[in-house]
C-alpha cells in the first residue's frame, strides 16, 4: 500500500515537472527550456540504454543458474571473482545508474557484497567507452595513471567493506524493487 | 552502447533458439522490473537536470581555473561528487581545463568523483543496497578520487 502511495506521488510530482516544462517552452522561460533540454539529454540516454540492460537482466535471471554465480563470485569465488566482474563492467554503458540493478541482481543470486562492491568500483574506473573518451582528451598516460592507482584501491576498499559488511551480517534491503 | 545492443540482440536470439519460453519469461522479468524502478530513475533524472542548469559549466571551469593548490582538488573532488554528467560532457570539460593550466591532480579529482561517487545518484543507490552500504560506498570512493589526486600531484611534470 505504502508503495502505491508513492508511485502516486511520484506521478503527480512528474506530471507537475512535465507541465512546468510545457508552459517553460511555450512562454520562453529561459530556465524551463534548459532544465527540460537537460533532461531530455538525460532521458534519451537512459531510454536508450535501460531496456537492453533490463532485457540482459532478465535473461541472467532466467538462465544464469544461481549455483555458477555463487561458484564464481560467492564465498569461494576467491580472487577470481575480482577479475570476472571487471571484465563484466569493461563494456557497460551510461555509468553508475545502470550498474546499479546489474550488481543487486548479482547479489541476489548469490554473489558475495565484496563482489559487488569492486563491481561498482569497476564500472566507475574501467569502463572501456569512457577510458576512451578520457585518453582522447587528456592522452593515453592520464589514464594509463588513473586506472593504475585506482584498481588496487577500489579492490582493497571492497574487500575491507566487504569483510565488515560480513561480519555484522548486512543484508540489502528486500523492497517493493522486487515484488512479484 | 553500440556493444550493449549487439550483446542484447545476440543474448536474446541465442535464448529464442534454444528456448522460446524462457526467453518469454526473461522479457517479462525484465519488463516488470524496470517498470519498478522507473519512477524512482525518473526523479533522479528530473533532480539532475535541475542541478545542472544552476551548476553551469562555466561555473566548474571558473572554480577550478587557474588554481594549483589541494584545495582546489577537494574543491574539484566535492563539484564532481554532486554533479552527474554523461562522459561525452566530461571528458570535453576536462581537456579544456588542462588547456587553461588547471592540474591534472585536480582534473583526476574531479573527474574520479564524478564517476565513482554520486550525491543525487545516491536515493537509487540507497533503495538497490541500504543506506549504510550506499552512504560508505560514496565516502570511501571520495577518498579514493582524493587518493587519485594526490597521486598525480606527485607525478605530476615527471610522467605528465
Amino acid at each position: 500500500m505504502k508503495g502505491n502511495n508513492q508511485f502516486i506521488t511520484k506521478t503527480i510530482l512528474f506530471s507537475l515537472f512535465l507541465f512546468f516544462i510545457g508552459v517553460s517552452f511555450w512562454v520562453e522561460f529561459t530556465p524551463g527550456i534548459e532544465i527540460g533540454n537537460n533532461f531530455g539529454l538525460f532521458s534519451f540516454q537512459m531510454v536508450k540504454i535501460l531496456p537492453a540492460i533490463f532485457i540482459l537482466i532478465g535473461l541472467f535471471d532466467v538462465w544464469v543458474k544461481r549455483e555458477t554465480i555463487v561458484k564464481h563470485l560467492g564465498k569461494g569465488g576467491g580472487v577470481k571473482s575480482f577479475l570476472w566482474v571487471f571484465v563484466l563492467a569493461a563494456p557497460m554503458a551510461g555509468g553508475l545508474l545502470p550498474a546499479f540493478p546489474i550488481g543487486y541482481e548479482l547479489y541476489k543470486k548469490g554473489a558475495r557484497l565484496t563482489v559487488v562492491l569492486i563491481f561498482l568500483g569497476a564500472v566507475s574506473i574501467g569502463r572501456i567507452p569512457m577510458i576512451l573518451f578520457e585518453s582522447t582528451f587528456l592522452g593515453w598516460k592520464f589514464s594509463a595513471i588513473r586506472i593504475i592507482v585506482s584498481i588496487p584501491l577500489v579492490i582493497i576498499s571492497g574487500v575491507v567493506l566487504g569483510k565488515n559488511f560480513d561480519k555484522s551480517g548486512y543484508k540489502l534491503p528486500e523492497k517493493r524493487l522486487d515484488k512479484k | 552502447m553500440f556493444f550493449l545492443y549487439i550483446l542484447t540482440i545476440v543474448a536474446l536470439t541465442v535464448s529464442y533458439i534454444a528456448n522460446r519460453k524462457k526467453t518469454k519469461k526473461a522479457i517479462i522479468v525484465g519488463a516488470k522490473k524496470l517498470w519498478m524502478i522507473t519512477p524512482s530513475f525518473m526523479s533522479i533524472l528530473v533532480l539532475i537536470s535541475m542541478v545542472l542548469y544552476f551548476v553551469p559549466n562555466d561555473l566548474i571551469l571558473e572554480y577550478l581555473g587557474g588554481s594549483n593548490s589541494y584545495s582546489a582538488a577537494v574543491t574539484a573532488s566535492i563539484i564532481g561528487s554532486i554533479t552527474v554528467m554523461p562522459g561525452p560532457i566530461v571528458y570535453p570539460i576536462c581537456g579544456i581545463l588542462v588547456s587553461k593550466g588547471v592540474s591534472y591532480g585536480v582534473i583526476a579529482s574531479f573527474s574520479s568523483s564524478l564517476m565513482m561517487v554520486g550525491v543525487m545518484t545516491f536515493p537509487i543507490e540507497r533503495a538497490y543496497f541500504g543506506f549504510k552500504f550506499a552512504l560508505l560506498r560514496n565516502i570511501i570512493s571520495l577518498f579514493i578520487a582524493l587518493a587519485i589526486a594526490v597521486v598525480f600531484s606527485f607525478v605530476e611534470g615527471r610522467l605528465l
